[in-house]
């Protein structure tokens, strides 16, 4: 998935801002229109952070540790808000996918991302 | 009362037309009990559950889609008052069924991505807005009725 990181990152994204308006309130400081810049290199950050998780699925925690504090104490954005952006990243997957996304590789993903998000709301409190 | 947009209603509308019941049913209601396996709980008297294979061939899964889609017609054609057109729904749902409302919205998801496999590109990020908008209008109506 990595060569089209930038391009699954981006459109995640702009499902979630489009879908969840709400969700751009934490992105005031960034240009978050359709194509811009700033949206595909956010978009690529997040895809290959999740990839590096994939990389090492048994020790998510120590992985993530570092990404896991800056959430906590930099970004404090809503944990509820990771649920939508994971959704949303599965929607734009499926979209690419067509029936290659099957039920089996559904279920698997969706478990990924409870997980990683799981990890990264560990410090919140 | 929800307003919608003459675009909203053409993007809902469009993604309906597109939708083979039977197909987007089946698998809709497949996803959900293959991704999050608690809900099977609701479903015991369709047999064979147990694994993805074995929902994915289950009979009384497919013809439960078609009544889901079904019911969803009916959300589509009373647009303009899904909550009265649901309160008996809810009614059912809540009494009869016994089914935690934090579930219709598993399911909506599940169908929101067999909707994005078939559509592909052309379920874009404005047309999977006004679709959620819809399923979240028609998630709130099927809650209403818990007490």
């Amino acid at each position: 998935m990595l060569p089209v990181a930038e391009e699954i990152g981006s459109e995640a994204l702009l499902r979630m801002f489009t879908t969840f308006p709400k969700t751009k309130t934490y992105f005031s400081h960034l240009d978050i229109s359709a194509r811009s810049e700033h949206l595909r290199c956010h978009g690529k950050k997040i895809v290959e952070a999740l990839a590096e998780g994939a990389r090492n699925i048994s020790t998510l925690t120590t992985t993530l540790a570092p990404l896991s504090r800056f959430h906590a104490y930099q970004l404090r954005i809503h944990p509820t808000n990771f649920k939508l952006f994971n959704h949303c990243i599965i929607v734009t997957l499926a979209c690419h996918m067509g029936d290659n996304f099957t039920p089996v590789a559904h279920a698997a993903i969706d478990k990924f991302l409870s997980a990683f998000s799981a990890v990264l709301a560990e410090k919140f409190r | 009362m929800v307003e919608w947009t003459a675009e909203e209603r053409a993007a809902i509308q469009g993604v309906f037309n597109k939708l083979d019941y039977e197909s987007v049913g089946r698998e809709s209601l497949t996803r959900c009990l293959v991704v999050y396996p608690w809900t099977r709980r609701y479903f015991g008297g369709f047999g064979n559950l147990f694994n993805a294979e074995a929902i994915m061939a289950n009979p009384k899964v497919a013809a439960h889609g078609i009544v889901v889609l079904q019911g969803l017609e009916k959300a589509l054609k009373n647009m303009d008052d899904i909550k009265n057109t649901y309160a008996s729904l809810s009614e059912f749902h809540s009494v009869k069924l016994q089914v935690d409302p934090v579930n219709f919205q598993l399911l909506s998801d599940c169908l929101t991505v067999v909707i994005a496999t078939r559509l592909r590109t052309e379920f874009t990020p404005d047309i999977q807005a006004a679709w959620q908008k819809f399923l979240a209008v028609v998630v709130s109506a099927l809650s209403r009725q818990y007490h």
